[in-house]
């Protein structure tokens, strides 16, 4: 699968989703237009409930939408069945989730190598590359350790090693840096920002943290099931101290 | 995956031990339940299957079962013995006489009187003395229970004395009989002899024991006994089951174990099933983790089967063990003495727990099919 010749690694045109039906219905997403391109880091930020996280879920083929067009990695998703839609996630996406989803009976290493043997490889190969990649990741003597063992910080970094052990084309992570301190989320960022941003692959963020705004390439504000705005933040600023004082912005996200 | 299903299931220690335990006291229960109903049904033939030298047993057309004896006339003997295939036939007794011992201790026995000549029937495990001594006048075999029962606290011994129907007695061999169905001492004499111990009535043949010719099965011979001679005849296994057939029609124990294995039953289906179904519902969310990482379905499905079947074949052997082990113990005391593990209860309590671990399997497999992998995102 090649890379889109206009650069967009997802294109979201009048995305709709509704959950329930009669007096139930809810409209989570109103005719949303996103695009991340190929080479970026894009964020997706707003308030609660605006509709992020169904937003990524549609994106990820995790959920269905009711409406529009959706294009990842210019695949449109609606010609595959439900076992390609499978496969096509298994080869080409890597997620990071708030909570991590580390499995907890499996070692750092175990964890970061279950993409690659889900993929047919075979488990000593798997784990040797999952101990490479968490070695430069800064876990190289944490191979072994059982997640309840690492910190949050150290959590995060082993689920960053297992959505990017396969190399996919677009990362999606759900609030990476809410559950870590202000200086771990700047080390994950840091640690995202240098492995997963590259030519042929997108990362979606979806963030309260407006602390991490500054690594974004492109930053889509979403309100009430839809994208309200979308800015290019200057990323030659310096990040903000985490003593200073949230901004307006900040706190209406919080 | 396959280690990643395993590791799953072990990860946990306190839900692993407590779900692998769960289905090891069921097996153990059902194990336990399944095989005592069986010896005891078993036993009700004790008598019968030590008879070892014997094929065939022929009896009155209205005997039912081994208690149950009319007895037959001594003719009977002759026609059966003239039967084509017959290679030889001789006579039982078995009957009830109250024995006495010297103290005054008495109680009810099996006595069972064998052939004068042959000493065909006569018991093959001896404890002490032989059963060459029957020879002797007066002379009987007890079994060891029956023996501790009639001089308890005593050390076994030879040649004591015992009083049946003003008959002095003498012990010539103590046995390792079967238990029968009742907890009675068993003893045996020569037929001549245990006629004697009963009392005189007309008739006195209890039954007739037989072996066929090399070339005639038993249950041949035994259609032609009953075609020649009009009496009841029966092979030896055929006889068992009369007996047990008999004891679960008209007695109350099935009912009562029945009752007894299908609480075992339950309560253990339930308790595995169950836990087994939670160990899988407190683990959807890492299920949720694998299917968003594009795990498939199929995949998913043999991690859980792996899991069940891993479960269930280690709980399944360990609580084996506890019943094997359980028995073993019982094994030589005297009330549960032969009372053993049979093969058939294993195979029915294994077919029972990993029925109980698919259905539990199949609910859980449910349960991740139908999970949305998007709900991961939802913490």
């Amino acid at each position: 699968m090649s890379a889109t010749s206009d650069g967009l690694g997802v294109s979201c045109r009048d995305v709709r989703k509704h959950f329930g039906s009669g007096e139930a219905r809810v409209e989570a997403l109103r005719g949303v237009d996103f695009e991340t391109r190929f080479g970026e880091l894009s964020f997706l930020v707003g308030p609660s409930g605006c509709g992020k996280t169904t937003l990524i879920s549609i994106i990820a083929g995790l959920l269905d939408r009711t409406g529009g067009e959706l294009s990842v990695l210019g695949t449109n998703v609606d010609a595959l069945s439900a076992h390609e839609r499978v496969l096509f996630r298994r080869r080409n996406l890597g997620f990071i989730f708030q909570q991590f989803n580390l499995l907890p009976a499996l070692t750092a290493a175990e964890n970061v190598a279950v993409p690659l043997i889900a993929a047919g490889m075979s488990r000593r190969h798997a784990v040797d590359r999952a101990n490479a990649l968490l070695s430069r990741l800064g876990l190289g003597s944490r191979l072994t350790a059982l997640p309840l063992t690492l910190s949050g910080g150290q959590q995060q970094r082993v689920a960053i090693a297992r959505a990017l052990v396969h190399e996919p084309r677009l990362v999606v992570c759900d609030e990476p840096t809410a559950s870590l301190d202000h200086a771990s989320g700047e080390a994950v960022m840091d640690l995202l920002a240098a492995n997963a941003v590259r030519p042929g692959r997108t990362v979606i963020v979806v963030t309260h943290d407006s602390r991490v705004f500054h690594y974004a390439h492109s930053i889509a504000h979403m309100d009430d099931g839809r994208i309200v705005d979308v800015t290019r933040p200057d990323r030659r600023r310096e990040p903000p101290r985490p003593a200073e004082r949230p901004s307006a912005f900040e706190e209406s996200y919080a | 995956m396959n280690f990643v299903a395993l590791r799953m299931l072990t990860g946990d220690r306190a839900k692993y031990f407590g779900l692998v335990f769960a289905i090891a006291f069921c097996t153990f229960l059902l194990e336990n339940q399944t095989t005592i109903f069986a010896n005891i049904m078993k036993r009700t033939a004790s008598q019968i299957l030590d008879v070892t030298d014997a094929e065939v047993w022929v009896m009155d057309p209205q005997t039912e079962y081994w208690e149950q004896t009319k007895p037959l006339k001594d003719t009977d003997l002759t026609r059966v013995r003239g039967v084509p295939g017959v290679r030889w036939a001789v006579r039982l007794f078995k009957g009830n006489p109250v024995a006495r011992t010297l103290d005054g201790k008495f109680a009810v026995s099996f006595l069972i009187g064998i052939d004068d000549a042959t000493l065909a029937g006569a018991p093959r495990k001896m404890l002490l003395g032989s059963w060459d001594r029957l020879r002797e006048p007066d002379s009987v075999i007890i079994d060891q229970a029956g023996y501790i029962l009639l001089f308890p606290g005593e050390p076994l011994a030879l040649d004591r004395t015992l009083e049946m129907n003003d008959h002095r007695v003498t012990i010539v061999g103590i046995s390792d009989v079967p238990a029968p169905f009742a907890s009675l001492p068993v003893m045996h004499t020569r037929y001549s002899e245990a006629i004697n111990f009963l009392g005189r009535e007309r008739t006195q043949l209890s039954f007739i024991i037989a072996r066929p010719d090399a070339e005639v099965s038993p249950a041949a011979l035994t259609t032609r006994i009953h075609e020649r001679t009009g009496l009841r005849a029966r092979t030896t296994e055929e006889f068992m089951w009369d007996c047990i057939r008999y004891y679960l029609q008209h007695t109350g124990i099935p009912v009562n174990f029945g009752i007894t294995i299908a609480v075992a039953l339950i309560v253990g289906a339930v308790v595995a099933g169950q836990t087994f179904y939670l160990f899988t519902i407190e683990n959807l969310k890492q299920f949720g983790a694998l299917k968003a990482i594009g795990v498939t379905n199929v995949r998913l499905i043999a991690m859980i089967l792996l899991q069940a079947f891993t479960a269930g074949t280690l709980g399944f052997s360990l609580g084996t063990g506890m019943a094997a082990t359980f028995f073993e113990i019982f094994l030589h005391k005297l009330a549960t003495r032969g009372i053993v593990l049979m093969w058939q209860c294993v195979a029915l309590t294994g077919a029972c727990i990993f029925f109980v671990v698919i259905v539990a399997s199949v609910l859980s497999i449910r349960r991740v099919l139908v999970l949305e992998p998007a709900a991961v995102f939802r913490g």
